[in-house]
């Protein structure tokens, strides 16, 4: 086994034995299984669920990836006092979040919708779009928290950053979102708009499934919009790589900054 | 394994506005025990971190058996480290620990377990190390800077947090490690410690070598019995 292959086996052992990890898939599950159950048709349970999973992945991700790596300080000193590199170590240990993270998320979410699945016509394919967005919200917030514990020192601090990051993403992004849209409602906004959604990977991931959905008449005219630009698949291949660039950059950021930092 | 050779150039580092090394220059010879002892903050954890590449330094080189500490790791096969404090992580046992280090290592076989055995880890190697106390933790601590029976040996506060029984199953185990095939490097804020385990003296105040070398011509030249009084001495700045 390689160098990172037992770092990561070493991490995926000891988060795997948490019980947050075992709290948070089981209380996917319950949601998943409630708005299955009593939330209307299987369509509307589905649109539920996704906003459960845009406020609380990206929650969930950002803070236990900060939490983990603040209370791993003394084991990443151990392992950089034996023959590990930096790249090698901080690759074990985003993985050693996004794999049992996003394999808590899939196996939560994914068992209620396989034993009870329902819905439209389109079912399969919404569920598949929640699924995949989901895992891609966790490879973002995950990599944001890595980000945030290597830069800040101090542990509250840190905590602060991160739930920053997610109130940024989740709340405060749509309310500029919207002062944008009734500063300037006598210009065209549709470009702007979009390039904004653009820059925000939970808004990235809300069009996604929104539109996986028909529902962005719901949306107005810029989702008229949206729909022009998304319904292609040239459109949902550029969110889709967009998301992936999201994760990308803070997870090299923060690499770059591990190589840097003094234990 | 032949104990290992240890050279610190100009070693300096910045945390900030505080000036934690300033230009150390430090030669540790194959095969002594060698204790790096000052005053609170006066850059000795830095010093020892920055050994083992845990602190990237500002200017200055450290040298292992002659060869430059850069980004590759595989010098660390030669060092065995004991930090001050040891968290592991919560929800894995001391036995998955040896077997994750073992086999970062790619040694499985000529392992130095006396350490486990005298501290009677065994009983401990099974539980999760969240449900151990810092004492026991501290042991294995000890135990794993010792397994690999390294060429260069690295404590930082090695006694601290241990109660006198184990604190002396490490003493006496410092003090073979020379014979064992390794070179010795701990800090220690107990004079009396310094006294019984190191051959030599780094002495640092605020980021630089006040004295370096054999523990008995400081006793000498500051004409004291015992080795606090001539810290003391030196502190004050009465002698050398």
């Amino acid at each position: 086994m390689s160098t990172t292959g037992k770092v990561l086996a070493s991490q995926l052992r000891n988060v795997a034995r948490s019980r947050w990890i075992l709290g948070y898939g089981l209380l996917l599950a319950l949601l998943t299984w409630l708005l299955l159950q009593f939330g209307g048709s299987g369509e509307r349970a589905l649109l539920s669920l996704f906003n459960v999973v845009l406020l609380l992945l990206p929650l969930v991700s950002v803070v236990f990836g900060t939490l983990y790596v603040y209370n791993a300080r003394e084991f990443i000193e151990m392992l950089l006092a034996q023959p590990v590199g930096r790249g090698t170590l901080y690759t074990g240990l985003f993985g050693g979040l996004v794999l049992p993270l996003g394999g808590a998320f899939l196996i939560g979410v994914g068992t209620p919708l396989l034993l009870l699945g329902g819905g439209g016509p389109g079912f399969a394919g919404q569920a598949v779009m929640l699924l995949s967005v989901g895992l891609l919200l966790t490879l973002v917030f995950t990599a944001f928290s890595l980000c945030v514990a290597v830069l800040i020192e101090d542990r509250a601090r840190g905590l602060g950053a991160a739930l920053f990051i997610w109130l940024l993403t989740t709340l405060v992004y749509d309310g500029l979102i919207l002062l944008v849209t009734t500063t300037f409602d006598r210009y065209p906004l549709e470009g702007p708009l979009l390039a904004l959604v653009f820059l925000n990977p939970v808004d990235l991931g809300r069009v996604l499934l929104l539109l996986s959905f028909d529902v962005s008449a719901l949306m107005g005219y810029t989702g008229a919009v949206y729909e022009r630009f998304f319904r292609g698949a040239g459109g949902s291949i550029l969110a889709f790589l967009m998301l992936g660039i999201c994760a990308a950059v803070p997870f090299f950021l923060g690499l770059h900054w591990f190589r840097r930092k003094d234990f | 394994m032949t104990p290992a050779r240890l050279r610190i150039s100009g070693l300096g580092k910045r945390f900030g506005r505080l000036d934690v090394l300033r230009g150390v220059h430090i030669a540790i010879a194959p095969g002594r025990i060698t204790a790096v002892v000052g005053p609170n903050a006066a850059g000795k954890t830095t010093l020892i971190k920055t050994i083992l590449g845990l602190v990237r330094p500002d200017r200055g080189t450290v040298e292992v058996n002659d060869e430059v500490v850069g980004r590759d790791p595989a010098y660390r096969k030669l060092i065995g480290y004991m930090p001050q404090s040891a968290r592991f992580p919560e929800y894995l046992t001391g036995r998955e620990i040896l077997g994750l280090l073992t086999g970062l290592r790619e040694r499985r076989s000529g392992l130095d377990e006396e350490l486990i055995g005298q501290f009677c880890l065994d009983a401990h190697l099974d539980k999760p190390l969240r449900t151990l106390s810092g004492g026991t933790r501290q042991k294995l601590n000890a135990a794993v800077a010792f397994l690999f029976r390294p060429a260069l040996i690295v404590l930082d506060e090695p006694t601290a947090g241990l109660d006198p029984v184990a604190a002396g199953i490490l003493k006496d185990k410092v003090l073979r490690a020379p014979s064992e095939g390794a070179t010795v490097i701990l800090t220690s804020h107990i004079m009396s410690e310094v006294e019984e385990l190191a051959q030599d003296l780094v002495f640092l105040v605020e980021g630089n070598v006040v004295y370096q070398g054999a523990v008995q011509s400081l006793l000498e030249q500051s004409g004291e019995s015992r080795l606090e009084r001539a810290i003391a001495a030196i502190l004050s700045g009465t002698a050398p």
